[in-house]
């Protein structure tokens, strides 16, 4: 039924090298260890046996930034912390994708105040954001989702790193 | 320890420097002047008193009014778990002497009262911003400070904030 049966035969498959790598990268969305406020907790609650994020790939929370793939915006971004995010998301390797989780993240929430950043994407672009305050774990499994529609859409040659140069 | 007891003991080394003396929901509470405050805060700490901890220092601004802030140190003793606050009335620009050479706790205690009311502490080891960052501007607990801060709404680059790290 699945791929090994196809396999039986003389062992080839035709596809694109798009399709191939996409396919790859859509299953491997390794997520950075990362969390800034209450929203980390659900973010922490997906991994868990509950909801279980592993059945979309993405159980692998790296503790480095350079082998991470994806990185969860989870909780209120102050301004003082904005320098160790935008610091963080430079030190991801291409390609990477960006999740705003919560209010907070998304326009700054509740805090129209002088300390917070109105938003993450101020300082790095955002791919999906995730509504609720927190949102539940559901929510982000939903936005992972997204995340990975999106990459199995991409055109290999014309992502934003590859067109301005920075993925070697 | 009973306030008596204690008022009686900073009596005996600074006359005249407590203002007032209170009971508030069961615990103490003496106003002293500004000359004679670094004097009672030794006091305090000393064997006679045995306040060895300070829990917290709190600034309040009163704006109206003419010395602007009011400064409390929660005391603790951990000989018998009784605790004093210890109230300083200073005005804006007065500079208080920092009691951080009585009690590690006030050194922290104090960079945040610096940071967020603008105080400023005398022979302080360490003032700088503790919750915001190098650059800030304002003190953001001021009663005159705007609720959301200046320019909060406007496009934001991390290339402004210079922290200390």
């Amino acid at each position: 039924m699945g791929l090994e049966n196809q396999l039986v035969g003389d062992n080839v498959l035709v596809t694109s090298m798009t399709k191939l790598v996409n396919w790859g990268r859509a299953n491997s969305v390794w997520p950075c260890t990362f969390g800034l406020a209450c929203c980390a907790l659900e973010m922490i609650a997906s991994t868990l046996a509950n909801f279980d994020i592993s059945r979309f790939g993405s159980e692998v929370f790296r503790p480095s930034p350079r082998q991470s793939d994806l990185i969860i915006i989870a909780g209120t971004l102050t301004k003082k912390m904005s320098v160790m995010v935008k610091r963080i998301y430079d030190q991801m390797a291409d390609p990477k994708w960006v999740i705003a989780m919560g209010a907070c993240a998304s326009c700054g929430g509740v805090f129209k105040s002088y300390s917070v950043v109105q938003g993450v994407d101020q300082i790095i672009p955002v791919d999906v954001y995730i509504p609720g305050c927190p949102p539940r774990p559901e929510a982000v499994l939903a936005g992972l989702m997204k995340i990975q529609e999106k990459i199995l859409t991409e055109k290999l040659g014309q992502r934003p790193d590859v067109l301005s140069g920075t993925l070697q | 320890m009973e306030l008596n007891a204690i008022v009686n003991a900073i009596s005996e080394k600074c006359p005249g420097s407590i203002l007032k003396q209170t009971e508030n929901h069961g615990i103490n509470e003496i106003t002293v002047s500004a000359q004679c405050f670094y004097e009672v805060m030794q006091t305090l700490q000393g064997d006679g008193c045995g306040f060895d901890m300070l829990t917290d220092v709190v600034g309040i601004d009163r704006m109206p009014r003419a010395p602007r802030f009011d400064l409390l140190y929660v005391l603790l003793s951990m000989k018998d778990f009784s605790r004093l606050i210890v109230r300083l009335e200073a005005g804006e620009g007065q500079e208080v002497p920092s009691v951080s050479s009585i009690w590690h706790s006030a050194n922290w205690g104090e960079r945040e009262v610096f940071d967020l009311m603008g105080i400023n502490f005398s022979n302080h080891p360490d003032l700088r911003r503790i919750l915001t960052w190098e650059n800030f501007d304002g003190h953001p607990l001021r009663k005159d400070f705007p609720l959301e801060g200046k320019d909060f709404d406007k496009p934001f680059d991390t290339k402004t904030v210079k922290d200390y790290c």
